[in-house]
């Protein structure tokens, strides 16, 4: 699994991102992981504890937002979320190849203090 | 009149401040994928990211290929990456193509950086192909754009039929799904029909070739479906 390079690269670009706003401290990270991105929210979250001891975000929370897969069907025109990884329309049967949603992989925001 | 002290002590118990962030955390292996992605034009190359578990057949199907390649007088190169171990290199150099190992260490996926640098390392030999033979691993690679033209999964008969199911992110993100090892389908008791379902139920827009590259079955096919994923 790589969640721990995934999330080092999350607190590098937090803190990165912190510093230029002359952050002092991060107190928390919103992340958005789709539901299709191969990322277990558990994993990061382990990772997280132990990468950011001894940064600027030695004390802050993780949050971490679901995205759901969300397809567009060609066949009738509509938008549906998938049960499971086959993806077929709810209103017409047909097989959806058209993912529009789910592969996020995303640092959304931090909440930082300190001048 | 405020207390000018008592006011500029803000810092402690200032209110948590906001910043909008909204950037992919792969957003570096994105841009160094892209610039791949324009080199790759520029010089011509059509790059082919090839993805399976360990043991599934890649360095066997790109060792053929490259010979049948030649025959067409399609000259391919390709790009191996490897935990450890130059031994998949040694194996393709014997079909007569110019390749260039990555050892990857503990990395389980190769990134568009590597990739990047293991091109500047191959021979000046010209060639149109590009085959990068990404690390065995179905989960991690899928996050990682090389700056491809293509991505083939593979899937040996010797695996289980459901394991496009249990691994459909990378599925999903596969043009063309080649089966391998159809020499051993009968001995495996390969359930041809229960695989051809998980795939097309989780890989809709995948084309699936049936090949053995022990034999030769379907690498005529194979050849077709990948140079027409060229155009």
């Amino acid at each position: 699994m790589h969640e721990f390079s995934l999330m080092q690269s999350t607190l590098d670009l937090a803190i990165d991102h912190a510093s230029r706003h002359g952050a002092e401290r991060i107190e928390r990270i919103t992340m958005r992981i789709g539901d299709l991105s191969g990322v277990v929210a558990d994993a990061l979250q382990f990772a997280f504890e132990v990468l950011r001891e001894g940064t600027m975000a030695a004390d802050a929370a993780l949050e971490i937002e679901r995205v759901p897969v969300r397809c567009h069907c060609a066949s009738c025109d509509s938008f549906f979320e998938p049960d499971g990884f086959v993806y077929t329309c709810p209103t017409c049967g047909a097989a959806s190849r058209d993912i529009r949603t789910g592969r996020e992989m995303e640092l959304a925001s931090i909440e930082v203090t300190g001048t | 009149m405020t207390d000018g002290a008592g006011s500029d002590r803000r810092t402690e118990h200032a209110a948590p401040r906001r910043v909008e962030i909204n950037e992919g955390i792969l957003s570096r292996n994105q841009s160094s994928a892209e610039a791949n992605r324009r080199l790759f034009r520029e010089r011509g190359w059509f790059a082919v990211n090839v993805v399976s578990s360990p043991g599934s057949g890649k360095t066997e199907l790109l060792r053929r290929t490259v010979e049948l390649l030649a025959r067409r007088g399609v000259r391919a190169a390709v790009v191996v990456g490897d935990l450890a171990t130059d031994n998949d290199a040694l194996r393709l150099q014997s079909a007569g193509a110019p390749v260039v190992q990555i050892v990857t260490g503990t990395l389980c996926h190769l990134d568009a950086d590597m990739v990047r640098r293991a091109v500047e390392a191959l021979p000046q030999d010209p060639f149109e192909v590009l085959f990068i033979e990404n690390v065995g691993n179905l989960v991690c690679p899928s996050a990682y754009d090389l700056g491809e033209a293509a991505r083939v999964v593979l899937l040996s008969v010797t695996e289980g039929e459901d394991k496009p199911l249990k691994y459909p992110t990378m599925f999903k993100s596969a043009a063309l799904t080649v089966i391998t090892k159809m020499d051993l389908a009968a001995p495996v008791a390969f359930d041809r029909a229960a695989a051809l379902a998980a795939l097309r139920g989780v890989a809709p827009q995948a084309q699936i070739i049936e090949t053995s590259a022990r034999t030769g079955e379907g690498m005529e096919a194979w050849l077709d479906a990948l140079l027409a994923l060229r155009n």
